[in-house]
């Protein structure tokens, strides 16, 4: 086993090959072209014509979800470099590609999705002049942070695209320079994924007690560490299942534990932040309790399964446990920008509209779709020349 | 002054020197501009303070005995409140107050001859004015003055008088001492008294300026005004309380407080659904405050339903908290909310598409957690010593 960990850890990636027009894509690229169909009523008849964001709601799942919880989806790139290039924990590098590619498309389409919930969108070039800067903002250091980070995850990833198309002496160029963006790659979402926990802090009252703490931006990063590791094992898992490679649970294995970790403390964080500021009883029938203990149970399952060592190594466990912290992210992010806010002269509502959601699962589908064109065309998986491989084919073979 | 007055006005200027030291501590102007205060009041026009003038100089002035049955004393209270014109001036100046049980000066055999006295002197001509209610039970003994039952007393008295007037609900109607079991037989004055029509102000206590407005008119124009078919002045009982509401806008609405204290209650909605009696309630309170000191100086004003003081059958006899029988408009059965749900809700469309979306991922991650124990199965079956070797 120790000899096959080292030669995964050799750099080599290539492409799945296949056919490209698979259900699935094709399932994606309907979806997608629903979405840009709402999109197109958008921008001809403004937001108001396909969203319900309102005057008390101006934030809808435009933001909640394709924002707020769309990064926290690509921050698989941000804790497999953390853990790999910074803590020099060389075993997960063959994580590190795909993960990096999933935090591109993450927030390449985060941004995408601001662009269509923004009101004066061609305006959206001020954010990078400086005199229409407001330094203080918050919303400015992750409008910056975010468009900043885009940029390197796509330096990031250009290796992959250069050994494809053979740009051999561009790449040894590029992997000079890496380390400042891989640096740079750890450091943004450090700063801007907290900074998403800051900007509700902003709203004050308006935001359940269960919600609202001065440690918003600590919940905020963990929970992105949190799904960044949860969206890693879940891609890992689903992608040796559905394009029958073997799977990797060795690597998987360690950073279970450390998602089990980073799950378990944040559940007693939160604990210890409500007992500190004294809202201990909100969470037993108070309004939106529901929602809280939703988030809790899942976070707190999702921690527990992965305890024992045996479930570690396990890929139904690793996927159920990696589901249920997704799952406990998404609510805890949509907590506290949708579900425990109020607005405060109401009373207001606000469910997202068809249309909204059409788009929501349009740019969701164009990422999944965008992936598996690129592991199909590009070097972003690791080859597999293992034993284990070896042994599945061989098997496999018998039984063919 | 509107344009019309000055031709009234002109006619009866010329005699104002004469006013000059007529009432005591008041200069002409002051008391011409007491006397145009009466005549709006009375809903009159301006001019006619010059006739009110006249007729408060005119010398006798006009006698009134005041009698007190079972009262509490709030309506001779209420009248020491007055300052346009001020007690003094009233009693002293513009009638002659030749009995008052509160007030007068005298009293035992001194009193009673005196009342006599002012009685014989101006047989026919005098005012009687009673507050309180007349008991009736145990022979009327439950009252009596110099060696007379009230009954007796009012009888006598009301025999010579020009006009009767019954001051506050208890000689009105009976007030809170005929409410309940009664035990003393109160009754209104009106019920004693059936030769002759009598004039009621009732209310508890009732604005003095209705009274006071009631007896200027019968010294200026030597006869009553327009009364209802309960004897009450128009001028001062002819609407609803209901109708000049400062709150009404909000009972048009639909905004009405539930409790005290509340949100409605300190925005200032309509009270009706604390049992304020407004709306079954004839009295000019909305439109005169009481005290002096401006607007919104009456129960409801400051916050607290009307409970229909003045109100036979009403006032001591329904509870406080009780709704009042609408007159007028009633409301519907359901009013818009306080607040405008503002923003658009969940659609039957929409929480579909949320519910599918939650059930296929469920779906989906059966059916994968399904196929990946199966691999794992499989998995630890080929390799059943994985673990041990670790």
């Amino acid at each position: 086993m120790a000899m096959s960990l080292r030669q995964q850890n050799l750099h080599e990636h290539q492409p799945l090959g296949g056919r490209i027009f698979t259900l699935p894509l094709v399932v994606c690229i309907l979806l997608v072209l629903a979405a840009v169909y709402v999109l197109a009523q958008r921008y001809a008849f403004g937001i108001g014509y396909v969203a319900n964001i309102n005057d008390g709601y101006p934030w809808g799942i435009w933001v909640a979800v394709d924002v707020v919880i769309g990064s926290a989806f690509g921050c698989a790139g941000y804790v497999m470099a953390a853990l790999c290039y910074i803590l020099n924990k060389g075993e997960y590098h063959p994580l590190v590609r795909p993960a990096v590619l999933a935090s591109l498309f993450g927030y390449g389409l985060a941004g995408i999705a601001v662009l269509t919930d923004l009101g004066r969108y061609w305006h959206f070039y001020h954010l990078m002049m400086p005199w229409y800067a407001q330094p203080n903002s918050v919303m400015l250091e992750v409008g910056l942070c975010v468009a900043t980070y885009t940029i390197v995850l796509t330096v990031e990833f250009a290796p992959a695209l250069l050994e494809r198309f053979g740009l051999e002496d561009l790449r040894a160029k590029v992997n000079k320079l890496l380390w400042l963006f891989i640096a740079l790659g750890v450091l943004l979402p450090t700063m801007h994924q907290s900074s998403l926990g800051t900007m509700m802090v902003i709203v004050g009252h308006k935001l359940s007690p269960l919600w609202q703490t001065q440690l918003l931006p600590v919940f905020f990063l963990m929970s992105a560490i949190l799904m960044g590791f949860a969206i890693v094992i879940w891609e890992a898992v689903l992608a040796a299942l559905s394009f029958k490679r073997p799977q990797e649970t060795p690597v998987l294995k360690k950073l279970a534990y450390l998602m089990a970790v980073t799950a378990l403390a944040f559940v007693a964080l939160r604990f210890v932040d409500l007992a500190v500021r004294g809202q201990l009883g909100v969470a037993f029938g108070g309004p939106k309790a529901s929602w809280f203990w939703l988030e809790t149970l899942a976070m707190l399952g999702g921690g527990l399964i992965l305890l024992p060592p045996r479930n570690r190594g396990r890929t139904r466990s690793l996927f159920i446990a990696a589901s249920l912290l997704l799952v406990a992210g998404i609510l805890y992010r949509l907590n506290v920008y949708l579900i425990g806010y109020t607005p405060a002269i109401g009373p207001w509502s606000y469910f997202p509209s068809v249309k909204e959601i059409l788009v929501t699962v349009g740019i969701f589908a164009l990422e999944v779709g965008l992936y598996l064109i690129f592991v199909k065309t590009l070097p972003v998986l690791h080859a597999v020349h293992s034993p284990a491989h070896a042994t599945l084919s061989a098997s496999s073979a018998k039984h063919g | 002054m509107p344009d019309g007055q000055v031709v009234n006005d002109a006619e009866h200027i010329g005699d104002l020197e004469s006013y000059e030291n007529a009432l005591a501590g008041l200069n002409r102007r002051d008391f011409l501009a007491y006397c145009t205060g009466v005549a709006a009041t009375l809903g009159l026009e301006p001019g006619f303070g010059v006739s009110i003038a006249n007729a408060a100089v005119a010398a006798p002035r006009p006698t009134v005995i005041w009698l007190s049955g079972q009262a509490c004393t709030g309506c001779t209270e209420t009248l020491l409140r007055t300052n346009h014109p001020t007690l003094e001036t009233l009693i002293l100046d513009t009638i002659s107050l030749d009995y008052n049980e509160t007030l007068m000066t005298g009293s035992g055999h001194q009193a009673e001859n005196w009342k006599q006295q002012a009685m014989k002197a101006n047989w026919g001509k005098y005012l009687m004015v009673t507050d309180g209610s007349v008991p009736t039970g145990a022979g009327g003994n439950y009252c009596r003055v110099a060696g007379k039952t009230y009954i007796e007393a009012v009888k006598d008295c009301a025999a010579g008088a020009a006009a009767v007037i019954s001051i506050g609900s208890c000689s009105s109607w009976g007030g809170w001492v005929s409410t309940g079991v009664n035990p003393t037989g109160a009754k209104g004055l009106n019920e004693i008294i059936t030769d002759k029509p009598v004039v009621t102000i009732p209310g508890c206590p009732p604005n003095p300026y209705n009274f006071l407005s009631l007896v200027l008119h019968f010294v200026t124009f030597g006869k009553l005004p327009a009364l209802d078919d309960k004897m009450r002045p128009k001028f001062a009982y002819g609407r609803l309380i209901h109708e000049n509401c400062e709150r009404r806008p909000h009972f048009d609405a639909g905004r009405f407080a539930m409790e005290f204290g509340d949100y409605g209650h300190r925005q200032g909605y309509c009270l009706y659904k604390l049992g304020c009696k407004g709306p079954e309630t004839y009295h000019n309170c909305p439109s005169i405050g009481f005290n002096d000191v401006g607007q919104g100086t009456w129960p409801v004003g400051t916050g607290h339903p009307c409970f229909g003081c003045s109100e036979k059958g009403v006032g001591f006899t329904k509870s406080i908290h009780e709704l009042a029988t609408l007159k007028s408009v009633a409301p519907p059965n359901t009013y818009p909310a306080v607040a405008t749900e503002k923003g658009q809700g969940m659609t039957p469309g929409a929480a579909a598409v949320v519910a599918g979306i939650a059930g296929a991922a469920i779906g989906a991650g059966a059916v994968i957690a399904g196929r990946l124990g199966k691999q794992d199965a499989n998995a630890e079956r080929d390799a059943p010593t994985d673990s041990d070797a670790k």
